[in-house]
C-alpha cells in the first residue's frame, strides 16, 4: 500500500513545505536532541493501574521534535509503516504549528493514529528506517510520539473532523470482531457508502485493545473517542453476538449481508503443558488481563475477582508478558518476575515497555525456562523448578535457539503465575465454514494483496490471517480488505 | 432483548427464569450454554439452556442461588432485562438411537438435564432418568423429566422424596437390572465423581457435563481448563460434556475452589448491601 511516490512528491513540492525547509538548516535540525516522553515517576505509577505511564509531549517539545525531522526527498520511514502514513507531511505540519492539520494527514491512511502513536513497535517500524538511524549514529526523530500527540491534540480540541462519507448504497457487509483490523475496514467501507455491522462476542467494542492492553499503556477513553467517531459515520455494533454460533454465516446472507471482513484474532491462549500447570493462582496472560482490563477485577465495585500474588512469575517475553508483569505489580506484587527462554536482546515485547518494566522493578530472569509447579495442600501454586537455558544455533526464527544447561535446575517461591507464552487463532469462524482454506496452524489463507479468502465473498485479516501480530499490521490488512471487497462487490453488481 | 418473560420459583434457592432472546432460541441445541451479565459491575457466568422456544423466541434458564451472580440474577423481576446475554456456546450433545440411555441428574443439574432426556427420547432411545438431590425442596422439574422418560426414581438424601439415598444407589440398580448403552450424568462435580467411578466399574460409556470456572466462554482465557485423558481442554468450547472416565475430577474439584475466599467476600458484601 506504499505511497505513490508522484504524490509524495507533490505535496514535498507545495510551497509551505519548501519555505519551512529553508527555514532551518540540516545541521541545525541535527543538533537537536531526542525529546523525551514526560513519564509519571515508577514509584507513583506502579500504585496505579489506570494512570497512563507516557503522558505525552508538550506544545512546544512537538514543534521542536518536528524540527528534527529532514522532510527527506527519500522518506524511508513510510516504507516502514504498515499504512504508509504520510510521514514527513503530518510532521511538518507539527512544525507549522498546525496540529489539526497534521491529524487529518494522519486520518488520511490511519483510522486509530491515537492508539498506534501509543502501542505501534516503532524502533521495529517507521523509526527502524528513518534517515536518522540509517545514515547518522543519531536516534530515529520520534514519530510515534508526534503521531499520539498530533492525535490527542485533535481530540482534546473538540473539533474532530467525521470524515466524509459517500452516498449510502445500500450494500450491507459484515466484519467479525471488534479489534483494531475490524475498526479501520468498517471506517473505510463506511466511507465508501456501504452498510457496516461490526459483530463482536464480548459485550466491549475493541478487541485487544479493551481485553488485552491495560490502562496504564493505552486508556479505553482514547479507543471509546475512536468509536464514537465510527458511529457517527454510521457504522453499527452488535455486542454479545458470535458470529457462526448466535446465527450462521447463512443466516447473514439471508438478512441480506453480501460481504464479510473475517477478524477473529488470535484468542486461544497455549499452555506449555507441563506438570501441574493446572493449578490454582497459575493463569493464562489473556485470563489474567480480561479479568483486569474488561471487568475491571481490580476494582472493588466489581464482581469479578482476580488472584493477588505477593511473589509473581510471568512466563513470556512479549508485549503480554510485560503487560502482565506490570499489571502485577500494581495490584501489589511484591516481587514481580519475568521468566524468559531466550535473552533480553530476543525479547518481542516493544522496548519501551521493556525500559519502563524496568524502572517499574520488574526482574528479569532471562535464559530461564519453566519445569514444574508446586503446589500447597488446597493446591494452589507455591513453587516452581526451572532450568537455565544457554543460546544455540539460530532457528527457524532467526533467533539463536534457547538450550538446557545440564545440572542447572533451582526452585523459586512464587503464588501467582501468568503464562504469557503464546496465542493461536481463534478456531472459531473456521470450525462452522468447511470450506474455508486455513493452513495447519489453523490461520485463515487469503490472496496477500486482496486478502479475499477461499470463500469469494469473505475476506480476513489480522492475526487470524497472521497468527499473533501487531495493531497496525491489522489495521492494515483491514484497509487493503475494504478496497478489495469494494471492488469486488462493485463488479458483482455490475455483471 | 434479554427480557424476563416469567419467573418461577421451584424452591426458595432455585428459579427458572424464560428469557426473550430469539436468535438463541432459534440457534440453540440441546447442551449448550449462555453466559450471561448483570448490570455493569457483574461478572460474566455461565448457564445452560435448560430449554427453548425458538416461535416464542425465548430461552428458559434454571438457576441455583449461589453467590452474587445468581442472587443479582435471580432478584431481577419479569420485565427486567438481563445486561448481556450471550450464546449458544459449547458443543451440543451428540445425540444418537444406541437403545437404552441412563440419565443422572443431581440438583439443579436437572435443568440442563431436561433437554438432553427428551432429545434422546426423541431419537428413539429408552431413557431411564435417576434425579437427586439433598431434600424434596431441591428436586425440580420432576413432572417435565417423567414427560420424556420411560421411568424415574427419584433419590433424596434424607428420605423426604422417592427414595433414601445417593443418585449413584438408584442408578446402580437400574445397571444391575439391565444392558445400559450409555450414561449421561450433570450435577455438582462430586456428585459426577462418584457417578462416573460406577459407571466405569460397569464400562458403560459415560458422558458428564462440566461445570468449570469460565470469564469469557470462548476459548479465550483458559480459566475453564480440565484435564481430560491426560490432556488440557478448555470445558467452553471443546465441552461442556466430556467422556466422564477420562475426566480428572479431582483437579477439577480443586479448581472450583479457586477463587472460594473472593467468592466468598464477594457474597458477604453483598448480603450486607441488601
Ligand atoms: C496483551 C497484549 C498486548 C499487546 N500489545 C501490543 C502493542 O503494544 N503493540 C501492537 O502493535 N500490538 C500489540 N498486541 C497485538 C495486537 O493487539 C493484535 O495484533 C491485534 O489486536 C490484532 O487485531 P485483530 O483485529 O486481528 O483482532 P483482536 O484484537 O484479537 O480482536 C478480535 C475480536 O474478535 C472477537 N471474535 C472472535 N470470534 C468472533 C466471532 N465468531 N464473532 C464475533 N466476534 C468474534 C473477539 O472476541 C475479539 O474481540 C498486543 C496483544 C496483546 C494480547
Ligand atoms: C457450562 C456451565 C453450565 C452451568 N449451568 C448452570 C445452570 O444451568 N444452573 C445453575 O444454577 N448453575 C449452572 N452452572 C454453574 C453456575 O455458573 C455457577 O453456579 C455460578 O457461576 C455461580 O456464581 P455466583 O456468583 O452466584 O457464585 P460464586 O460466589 O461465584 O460461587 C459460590 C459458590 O459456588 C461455587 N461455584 C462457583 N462457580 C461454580 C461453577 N461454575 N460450578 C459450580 N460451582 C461453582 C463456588 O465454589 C462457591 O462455593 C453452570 C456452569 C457451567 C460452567
Ligand atoms: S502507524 Fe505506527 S508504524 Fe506507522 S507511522 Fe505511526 S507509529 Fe509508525
Ligand atoms: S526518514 Fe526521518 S527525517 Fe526523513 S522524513 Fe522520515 S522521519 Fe523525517
Ligand atoms: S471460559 Fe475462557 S476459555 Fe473457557
Amino acid at each position: 500500500m506504499s505511497l505513490n511516490p508522484e504524490y509524495l512528491k507533490e505535496e514535498r513540492n507545495q510551497m509551505w513545505r519548501a519555505e519551512l525547509r529553508s527555514k532551518t538548516k540540516n545541521k541545525e535540525r541535527m543538533l537537536i536532541q531526542r525529546v523525551k516522553m514526560p513519564e509519571l515517576a515508577p514509584a507513583v505509577r506502579v500504585k496505579h493501574q489506570d494512570r497512563e505511564v507516557n503522558m505525552g509531549l508538550e506544545l512546544n517539545q512537538a514543534l521542536t521534535e518536528a524540527a528534527r525531522c529532514m522532510d527527506c526527498v527519500n522518506p524511508t520511514c513510510i516504507e516502514g509503516c504498515p499504512v504508509s502514513i504520510n510521514i514527513p507531511k503530518f510532521i511538518k505540519y507539527i512544525e507549522q504549528g498546525e496540529i489539526l492539520l497534521a491529524a487529518a494527514t494522519l486520518k488520511e491512511t490511519n483510522a486509530l493514529p491515537a492508539v498506534c502513536g501509543r502501542v505501534c513497535p516503532q524502533e521495529k517500524q517507521c523509526e527502524s528506517r528513518c534517515f536518522y538511524v540509517e545514515k547518522t549514529d543519531k536516534p530515529a526523530v520520534a514519530i510515534g510520539h508526534l503521531e499520539r500527540f498530533a492525535a490527542d491534540f485533535e481530540r482534546n480540541s473538540g473539533s474532530s473532523n467525521i470524515p466524509d462519507t459517500a452516498k449510502p448504497n445500500g450494500i450491507k457487509v459484515a466484519a467479525v470482531g471488534s479489534g483494531p483490523a475490524s475498526l479501520s475496514f468498517a471506517g473505510d467501507m463506511v466511507k465508501y457508502g456501504y452498510d457496516v455491522t461490526v459483530f463482536e462476542a464480548l459485550h466491549e467494542i475493541g478487541g485487544v485493545l479493551k481485553y488485552g492492553i491495560p490502562e496504564f499503556r493505552l486508556p479505553n477513553s482514547v479507543v471509546d473517542f475512536e468509536l464514537e467517531n465510527l458511529r457517527k459515520m454510521g457504522v453499527k455494533f452488535e455486542t454479545n453476538y458470535i458470529v457462526g454460533r448466535t446465527s450462521s454465516f447463512d443466516d447473514l446472507r439471508e438478512e441480506g449481508y453480501q460481504g464479510f471482513f473475517i477478524a477473529s484474532g488470535a484468542g486461544l491462549p497455549r499452555f506449555m503443558e507441563i506438570p501441574g500447570e493446572n493449578y490454582n493462582g497459575i493463569l493464562s496472560s489473556n485470563e489474567y488481563l480480561t479479568r483486569v482490563n474488561l471487568m475491571g477485577a481490580a476494582m472493588d465495585d466489581k464482581d469479578t475477582p482476580v488472584l493477588k500474588g505477593k511473589n509473581v512469575a510471568v512466563i513470556g517475553g512479549g508485549n503480554t508478558a510485560m503487560d502482565s508483569v506490570r499489571t502485577a505489580l500494581r495490584l501489589g506484587a511484591q516481587r514481580a518476575m519475568i521468566i524468559y527462554r531466550r535473552s533480553e536482546a530476543e525479547m518481542p515485547a516493544r522496548v519501551e515497555e521493556v525500559k519502563h518494566a524496568k524502572e517499574e522493578g520488574v526482574e528479569f530472569m532471562t535464559l530461564c525456562n519453566p519445569l514444574e509447579y508446586f503446589a500447597d495442600e488446597k493446591g494452589r501454586v507455591s513453587g516452581m523448578r526451572l532450568n537455565r537455558m544457554g543460546l544455540g544455533e539460530p532457528d527457524s526464527s532467526g533467533r539463536r535457539r534457547p538450550m538446557p544447561i545440564e545440572g542447572s535446575e533451582f526452585e523459586l517461591d512464587v503464588d501467582l503465575v501468568v503464562v504469557a507464552v503464546g496465542v493461536s487463532p481463534n478456531p472459531l469462524v473456521p470450525s462452522c465454514l468447511p470450506d474455508l482454506k486455513v493452513t495447519k496452524w489453523g490461520t485463515i489463507v487469503v490472496d496477500e494483496e486482496k486478502m479475499q479468502s477461499s470463500i469469494s465473498e469473505m475476506f480476513a485479516g489480522g492475526d487470524i490471517v497472521r497468527g499473533g501480530a501487531t495493531v497496525i499490521l491489522a489495521m492494515g490488512d483491514g484497509r487493503r480488505a475494504a478496497e478489495n471487497m469494494d471492488h469486488y462487490l462493485k463488479n458483482k453488481s455490475n455483471q | 432483548m434479554n427480557k424476563i418473560i416469567e419467573k418461577t420459583y421451584f424452591s426458595d434457592k432455585v428459579v427458572q427464569l424464560v428469557v426473550e432472546n430469539p436468535m438463541i432460541a432459534k440457534s440453540r441445541k440441546p447442551g449448550n450454554f449462555v453466559i450471561l451479565r448483570i448490570g455493569e459491575d457483574g461478572e460474566r457466568f455461565p448457564l445452560t439452556i435448560s430449554d427453548a422456544d425458538p416461535v416464542r423466541g425465548t430461552i428458559t434458564l434454571v438457576v441455583q442461588i449461589m453467590g452474587v451472580s445468581s442472587s443479582k440474577l435471580v432478584a431481577l423481576e419479569v420485565g427486567d432485562s438481563i445486561t448481556d446475554l450471550v450464546g449458544p456456546l459449547g458443543k451440543p450433545t451428540h445425540i444418537e438411537n444406541i437403545g437404552t440411555v441412563l440419565a443422572a441428574g443431581g440438583g439443579v443439574g436437572v435443568a440442563p438435564l431436561l433437554p438432553i432426556v427428551e432429545a434422546f427420547k426423541k431419537a428413539g432411545n429408552r431413557v431411564v432418568t435417576v434425579i437427586a438431590a439433598r431434600n424434596k425442596d431441591l428436586i425440580i422439574l420432576e413432572d417435565e423429566i417423567r414427560k420424556w422418560s420411560d421411568e424415574v426414581i427419584v433419590m433424596t438424601d434424607d428420605g423426604s422424596h422417592g427414595r433414601q439415598g445417593l443418585v449413584t444407589v438408584g442408578m446402580e440398580e437400574i445397571i444391575q437390572r439391565e444392558k445400559v448403552d450409555e450414561c449421561i450424568v450433570i450435577g455438582p462435580a462430586i456428585m459426577m465423581k462418584f457417578a462416573s467411578l460406577l459407571t466405569k466399574k460397569y464400562s458403560i460409556p459415560t458422558q458428564a457435563s462440566l461445570n468449570s470456572i469460565m470469564v469469557d466462554g470462548t476459548g479465550m482465557c483458559g480459566a475453564c481448563r480440565v484435564t481430560v485423558g491426560g490432556k488440557t481442554r478448555f470445558t467452553c468450547v471443546d465441552g461442556p460434556e466430556f467422556d466422564a472416565h477420562q475426566v480428572d475430577f479431582d483437579e477439577m474439584l480443586m479448581r472450583l475452589g479457586g477463587y472460594k475466599a473472593e467468592e466468598l467476600r464477594a457474597t458477604e458484601i453483598y448480603s450486607q448491601k441488601l
